[in-house]
């Protein structure tokens, strides 16, 4: 096996990567089903002939959270697929979802020296299929674990706990996640379609940190039910991590927000997606069903409000993005599959007010909005050109439901209800260890970085989770004088300290 | 202090107030804990219902309960109405939410409550009172059967003004009617709190600003998760755009735009309507005899409903 790779070049791999099996672009723009249907174990095996198996990989640097890509994909070549799983799941518990949502573009695979003649290997698409593997095959990587008798309390139930669960789980600690949803799996639940991430696939996933002892909370709104200090001084945690998200949707703060028909991103997708209000009304929940729908922004979130949209059955969906195609924040994949299903793209466009077709009283019904004409000057602090508006380009754009997806601010639940430091714009202040102003809380995720990606949140929750260990004195290197049982001598908590 | 390791939110108590309105008391002792005056909770009462926000009317952290007060109203209310029985539980009930009413030991405080506003005002008159507040409370139904809880408010309100829409009991008219008399009456009234439909509230707040006699209350938008994260519960106070959920529910009724409220709070009605119809006609498949059902939707706007 080794001799055989050393040969390979980009010469004599495959040339061309496997293509992604998927749903017609026509059919499925009208159903929910998974777009990317997954690679068969041909396409995996010839797409794994792909890899240079390179000796200082730029892929496994290009990783959040560092997979060992090379190896795993090295297995899936011998057929070792278990292995190939295991080398994975060393690193990463949630495979079936990160090879699904990550945007390999701009990590692992933007980094792979063969995309610079070729097209990169697909590690993504071989990540998900070890992942769907494993589901399928019921495997489950269910180390043995010694329990070190610390208890961890892990406040929201999405990416960044998740993954910090695992890592405490896997090092002996009692861990409990609490959510606030009825359903544990945060933005992933509530957050992104069926047709990008089937609950089934979330849902085996929160299955495999159950077995590793991870204990879901639902219905539990940290801040409210109970606070940081109570779980810390009260209820016996050790060590709590804060991955609540960043939450609070913005508007822009234009006239007519407020008509019916107005509403953020993560309202239509939570209605939509977590809430099932696509079924209504076999479910309860009710969503807005435009026949004409403009969604504000272009990043992936803006991707899936648009393709919801159209799932529901409106006759056009329109996406308003006030930069051009090249600044659009969103993963490439879900670009080319909005522009594949139908969806419009208006770039270098903003409105500047949305329409009612009353004034005032009641019936405020949004029936479009007024908008202006883009153009691109000099680079911002983004680095991007700024989008300034061009004078006297003004025109009326005909909608009956508008969508805001540009971003979100700071959720304030926790900050309201405990003295965790914050940041000026509300976000939780944290050290390089992802250590908080509170002794023993940790954060990390949207909540500490603004909105961010899935991945991004799994390696910030992986980082906090070091610190933990380190701070809980689990990590043997950091064992020193100055920390009793993890905790700083100088801080002089005996209270807690006693408390172990 | 337990582990809040509660999946079940069993009901332990339930008291039928008239047709429509009907009390539940759900057992969950660490939100009986956490509880404060001027919460909500997000109630889902079967796996494929929608969440809905109810303020709590009350909570015993002795018995480790806390109580809703609900108006049959829509399917999912009246969908409870028939399928939520002592020993049955909830599908999922979180919270509390939202910011606990501001409390300050007011020296004289006017508690109005009106429609689904009556109940969730116990809590707060009752802290009012406990604070050292002379307590002036004003509550309004529209007759008198369909009065509830007069002994409980007597008993936490230094004065009780009951108004019913038909005068079948205390003063014959609406809850504005009632504020404008005890406004006459008490000179010195420091606050007010009203809670109750925006109509009433609105007509509580103009009553109010005249004399500069600040006034809190508490909006009751459509939420999905309630914990700041859809935004579809925003209100505009003051010209500010504000979450209901994080922010409120409490705000300055000298401030809120209840115009803007009340239209927002339309937004799904023939999605209501809608699904109403189609749980209605299932009772009546499943019921031998047709069901004697409106299908008309309560006017939202409408002063004192139901209650």
């Amino acid at each position: 096996m080794a001799s055989a790779a050393k040969k390979k070049t980009v010469r004599t791999i495959p040339q061309l990567r496997a293509a992604m099996p998927e749903q017609d672009a026509g059919q499925r723009s009208r159903n929910f089903a998974e777009v990317a249907c997954g690679y068969r174990l041909e396409d995996a095996l010839h797409e794994a002939e792909r890899c240079l198996f390179c000796p200082d990989p730029a892929c496994v640097a290009g990783c959040p959270v560092s997979i060992d890509i090379p190896g795993f994909i090295r297995r899936i070549s011998a057929k070792d697929f278990r292995g190939a799983y295991d080398v994975i799941t060393a690193t990463n518990l949630l495979p079936a979802i990160c090879g699904r949502v990550c945007p390999q573009e701009s990590q692992c695979e933007g980094v792979c020296p063969v995309g610079e003649t070729l097209e990169p290997v697909a590690i993504g698409r071989l990540e998900r299929w070890v992942g769907d593997k494993a589901i399928a095959e019921g495997w489950s990587s269910a180390p043995h674990i010694e329990p070190n008798g610390f208890k961890v309390g892990i406040v929201g139930s999405g990416p960044a706990g998740m993954a910090c669960a695992a890592d405490m789980a896997k090092a002996g600690c009692e861990v409990t996640v609490y959510e606030a949803f009825q359903e544990p799996g945060g933005v992933l639940k509530y957050g992104i379609p069926d047709f990008r991430l089937p609950n089934a696939v979330i849902d085996a996933e929160i299955e495999n940190l159950r077995r590793l002892g991870v204990n879901f909370e639902c219905n539990t709104l940290v801040g409210r039910l109970f606070t940081l200090e109570q779980m810390r001084d009260e209820m016996g945690y050790d060590a709590v991590f804060v991955g609540t998200g960043a939450g609070y949707p913005s508007m822009m703060g234009i006239p007519g927000e407020s008509l019916n028909g107005v509403l953020s991103a993560n309202e239509l997708l939570t209605r939509c997606n977590l809430m099932r209000a696509r079924e209504f009304p076999q479910y309860d929940t009710p969503v807005p069903v435009g026949r004409r729908v403009a969604v504000i922004g272009s990043g992936n979130t803006a991707m899936d409000a648009l393709r919801v949209c159209l799932r529901l059955g409106a006759e056009k969906v329109h996406c308003i993005y006030r930069r051009s195609r090249a600044e659009s924040p969103a993963r490439a994949e879900e670009l080319h599959h909005a522009e594949e299903e139908g969806v419009e793209f208006h770039w270098l466009t903003n409105p500047v007010e949305i329409l009612g077709d009353a004034e005032g009283g009641r019936a405020g019904n949004v029936k479009g909005m007024r908008c202006v004409r883009m153009a691109l000057g000099e680079p911002d602090e983004s680095g991007r050109r700024r989008p300034l508006p061009v004078a006297g380009s003004e025109f009326e754009f005909p909608a009956d439901v508008v969508v805001f997806a540009i971003g979100t601010n700071a959720n304030p639940i926790i900050g309201q209800t405990s003295k965790i430091r914050l940041d000026k714009r509300g976000y939780i202040e944290t050290d390089a260890e992802l250590a908080t102003s509170m002794a023993g809380v940790f954060a990390g995720g949207d909540i500490v970085t603004g909105a961010a990606t899935v991945i991004e949140a799994m390696g910030a929750g992986r980082k906090a989770a070091r610190g933990i260990k380190r701070y809980l004195g689990l990590d043997p290197e950091s064992a020193s004088p100055e920390r009793l049982f993890g905790i700083p001598v100088s801080e002089k908590n005996f209270a807690r300290i006693r408390a172990l | 202090m337990a582990r809040a390791a509660q999946t079940d939110y069993e009901i332990v108590a339930r008291e039928d107030f008239s047709d429509a309105t009907y009390l539940l008391e759900v057992r969950h002792p660490l939100m009986a804990r956490a509880a404060r005056p001027g919460q909500f909770v997000i109630v889902m009462a079967q796996p494929h219902g929608e969440r809905i926000p109810l303020t709590l009317a009350d909570f015993d952290r002795r018995k480790g309960t806390v109580t809703l007060v609900v108006q049959a109203v829509g399917k999912t209310t009246r969908e409870m109405q028939q399928s939520c029985h002592v020993g049955s539980a909830l599908h999922a009930l979180a919270g509390p939410m939202g910011v606990p009413s501001h409390v300050n030991g007011a020296a004289k405080v006017l508690c109005v409550g009106g429609g689904l506003g009556v109940a969730p005002m116990f809590p707060q008159a009752r802290a009012h009172k406990e604070a050292g507040a002379t307590v002036i409370g004003v509550v309004g139904f529209r007759s008198r059967e369909l009065v509830f809880w007069e002994d409980k408010f007597r008993g936490v309100c230094d004065e009780l003004i009951l108004c019913t829409n038909d005068g079948s009991a205390g003063l014959r008219g609406l809850v504005t009617d009632g504020v404008r008399l005890a406004l006459e009456k008490h000179p010195d009234l420091a606050e007010a709190v009203v809670i109750g439909p925006p109509v009433m509230m609105k007509a509580c707040a103009e009553a109010t600003r005249p004399r500069g006699i600040k006034t809190v209350v508490s909006v009751n938008p459509i939420m999905v998760d309630g914990t700041g994260m859809c935004g579809g519960c925003r209100v505009k106070v003051g010209g500010r755009v504000r979450f209901a959920c994080v922010d409120g529910p409490d705000f300055d009724g000298h401030q809120v735009d209840f115009d803007d409220l009340m239209a927002r709070l339309a937004r799904f009605v023939p999605e209501e309507r809608r699904a109403l119809e189609r749980w209605s006609e299932s009772c009546r498949a499943k019921e031998p005899a047709p069901l004697e059902e409106t299908l008309e939707l309560p006017d939202p706007f409408e002063e004192v409903h139901g209650g």
